[in-house]
């Protein structure tokens, strides 16, 4: 043997030992060894995540800083991206299909219900979209470092999140523009905006887990986020619009209503928008958003962590 | 059958290494037991790639089109013992690095099971940075997915960049790591990955990259980490590296393993083998 022997193990394997008929299970139960990437329970999933907040925290910001690092205008695509994107809706809706009928508040209003349209339904849209590609755009990270995979597809939430903070600026902008001033009601945007949040993150944890396994899913979502924006009431208001087109049974005009990114842009107009009244919003618009935002929350958390241990391969 | 095989060899390797019976009770930290892994890689099919193979496939179910698997790591079986540096050697795609990342749990076996004692963690080149993030960023990032605290992050943030080396010709941690070259890239991953302290630690040819005065820092570290952790793995092309850190190698060879024994008699067959 050479001089490499390290402590007081000498030689390469062990002399013979009781051990040597245990089965390697056995072993390895004896010597308190746990499998090696095996799934954690849900509550010690919890209590690792949470250990990890600061590195999702991170990660979201560095992510949305490197999104413009190779433009020349740098961080100023945050806001100028969305404020582009209702200038398209803006001029195809607003202008050449006048979708403006029955705005509450009439006319005047048609730009601020739709800049809070789009900003809102964005804000979903981009957090399912980067939530497909969040596990196998990360691949490298996922098989270098150990840490709960839910961080990214989380960290996908959180960076829409605080790009929805920038198009914030704007959209208070264009309502001031619009003369339509901070009252108490735009404290209601907190509660609409956490509800959507966990929504957004359930339905990225959701689309994470799918997305990894069936890498085809990130061509099909555009089509699917598209469909869902138009029967969603972004640029146009949804009732009005539906109960004018007399073969839309009413059952499905209640179901539309009742869909989440309808639910969350209702509740936002009508926190920033004066002349929204309760008798806009669809009926229990409160209790659809926090239950739309428990149940996909809380559902795609579990459905994620069902899987936890085989992302990373493919 | 694998365990009767194992005993036989067992007693056959002391027989062999004339050891003396160890002051120290042998303690196993790694165990694997008759592990596979294999590999779906999307695109890469023999088939044809035309939109209508790929419908004609899916209308007739057949599973797997368009999919190809590639059988990394086909049954292999080992113990490894507390206090014991290991060298894995084996042409290239042998499956060296494969198994080390199914060792960390990073990868998900096929069938069979790796047991550890706690959380192995593998040090490699190929860990990945985010490449349109800055050097700064990728350390804190980094640090921070390895379970370090904001403050342990912080207070060793200088360390970590002075031992990368990467400041030396100007102020090159505030550029985006797409911007470095291959070896300062390589080098910043090496020192992130390092400035943690490991359980069981496994080395995939690390030591390989950078420059001479780097080698010889990072052989350093390597060598203290070795101190702290339990067991140690070395992935390496180097001989030398392996003869000087490790008394078993294990010779990986499409996947199985072909010798399992003290270094200098697996060395001597792989030399043999690859002609050197």
């Amino acid at each position: 043997m050479t001089e490499t022997t390290h402590g007081g193990a000498v030689g390469v394997k062990p002399p013979p030992t009781p051990d040597d008929r245990l089965s390697q299970a056995d072993l390895a139960a004896k010597y308190g060894l746990t499998v090696s990437g095996a799934r954690p329970s849900l509550t010690e999933y919890v209590r690792q995540l949470w250990g990890r907040r600061h590195f999702v925290l991170a990660f979201s910001r560095a992510k949305l800083t490197a999104q413009y690092s190779q433009a020349k205008l740098g961080q100023l695509w945050q806001v100028a991206t969305p404020l582009l994107n209702a200038a398209v809706y803006y001029f195809i809706f607003g202008i050449l299909l006048d979708g403006r009928k029955g705005v509450p508040g009439g006319d005047k209003n048609y730009i601020p219900f739709l800049v809070t349209g789009v900003f809102v339904f964005t804000f979903t849209q981009t957090s399912a979209l980067n939530g497909v590609r969040a596990i196998s755009s990360n691949l490298g990270l996922v098989r270098a470092l150990h840490f709960p995979r839910a961080s990214l597809p989380i960290s996908v939430s959180l960076q829409q999140l605080q790009q929805l903070l920038f198009s914030m600026i704007v959209l208070v902008a264009i309502l001031l523009g619009f003369r339509q001033y901070p009252s108490w009601s735009w404290l209601l945007i907190f509660p609409v905006l956490a509800c959507q949040f966990l929504f957004n993150t359930g339905l990225a944890l959701i689309m994470a887990r799918l997305g990894s396994k069936t890498p085809d899913l990130a061509q099909l979502m555009p089509f699917v986020l598209r469909t869902w924006m138009y029967a969603s009431g972004v640029m146009f208001p949804l009732e009005p619009m539906l109960r004018g087109n007399t073969s839309a049974p009413g059952w499905a005009v209640e179901l539309l209503q009742a869909n989440p990114a309808a639910v969350f842009m209702d509740l936002m107009r009508y926190s920033f928008i004066d002349a929204y009244t309760v008798a806009d919003i669809p009926p229990h618009a409160w209790a659809l958003a926090l239950g739309w935002g428990l149940l996909i929350g809380i559902g795609g958390f579990v459905f994620f962590w069902k899987s936890e241990e085989r992302y990373g391969r493919g | 059958m694998a365990v009767a095989e194992d005993t036989q060899e067992k007693t056959e390797m002391v027989h062999q290494a004339g050891a003396p019976a160890a002051e120290e009770p042998w303690i196993p930290t790694v165990v694997a037991e008759d592990l596979h892994i294999v590999y779906r890689v999307y695109g890469g099919s023999k088939g044809k790639g035309s939109a209508t193979a790929a419908l004609n496939r899916i209308v007739r179910r057949k599973p797997g089109g368009g999919v190809r698997e590639v059988h990394a790591v086909k049954g292999v079986n080992f113990t490894a013992y507390r206090g014991q540096a290991i060298g894995l050697i084996g042409s290239n795609g042998s499956g060296k690095s494969t198994l080390l990342r199914a060792i960390a749990g990073l990868l998900p076996a096929e069938s069979g099971r790796v047991y550890t004692n706690g959380q192995p963690s593998l040090l490699g080149v190929n860990a990945a940075m985010m490449n349109d993030l800055t050097g700064e960023r990728n350390v804190v990032l980094g640090g921070l997915a390895m379970g370090m605290s904001r403050e342990e992050v912080a207070e060793r943030y200088q360390g970590i960049v002075d031992f990368s080396g990467i400041n030396e010709k100007g102020d090159f941690i505030t550029l985006p790591m797409r911007t470095y070259s291959s070896g300062m890239a390589a080098r910043l991953r090496f020192s992130i990955a390092a400035a943690k302290n490991h359980d069981v630690l496994m080395i995939d040819e690390a030591l390989a990259t950078g420059d001479k005065k780097f080698q010889r820092r990072s052989e350093q570290r390597v060598r203290e980490l070795r101190e702290e952790a339990g067991t140690v793995f070395l992935v390496s092309h180097n001989n030398k590296s392996i003869r000087d850190t490790c008394e078993r190698t294990i010779w990986l060879e499409k996947g199985e393993i072909l010798h399992d024994g003290p270094t200098d008699e697996v060395l001597k067959e792989y030399e043999k083998f690859t002609g050197k």
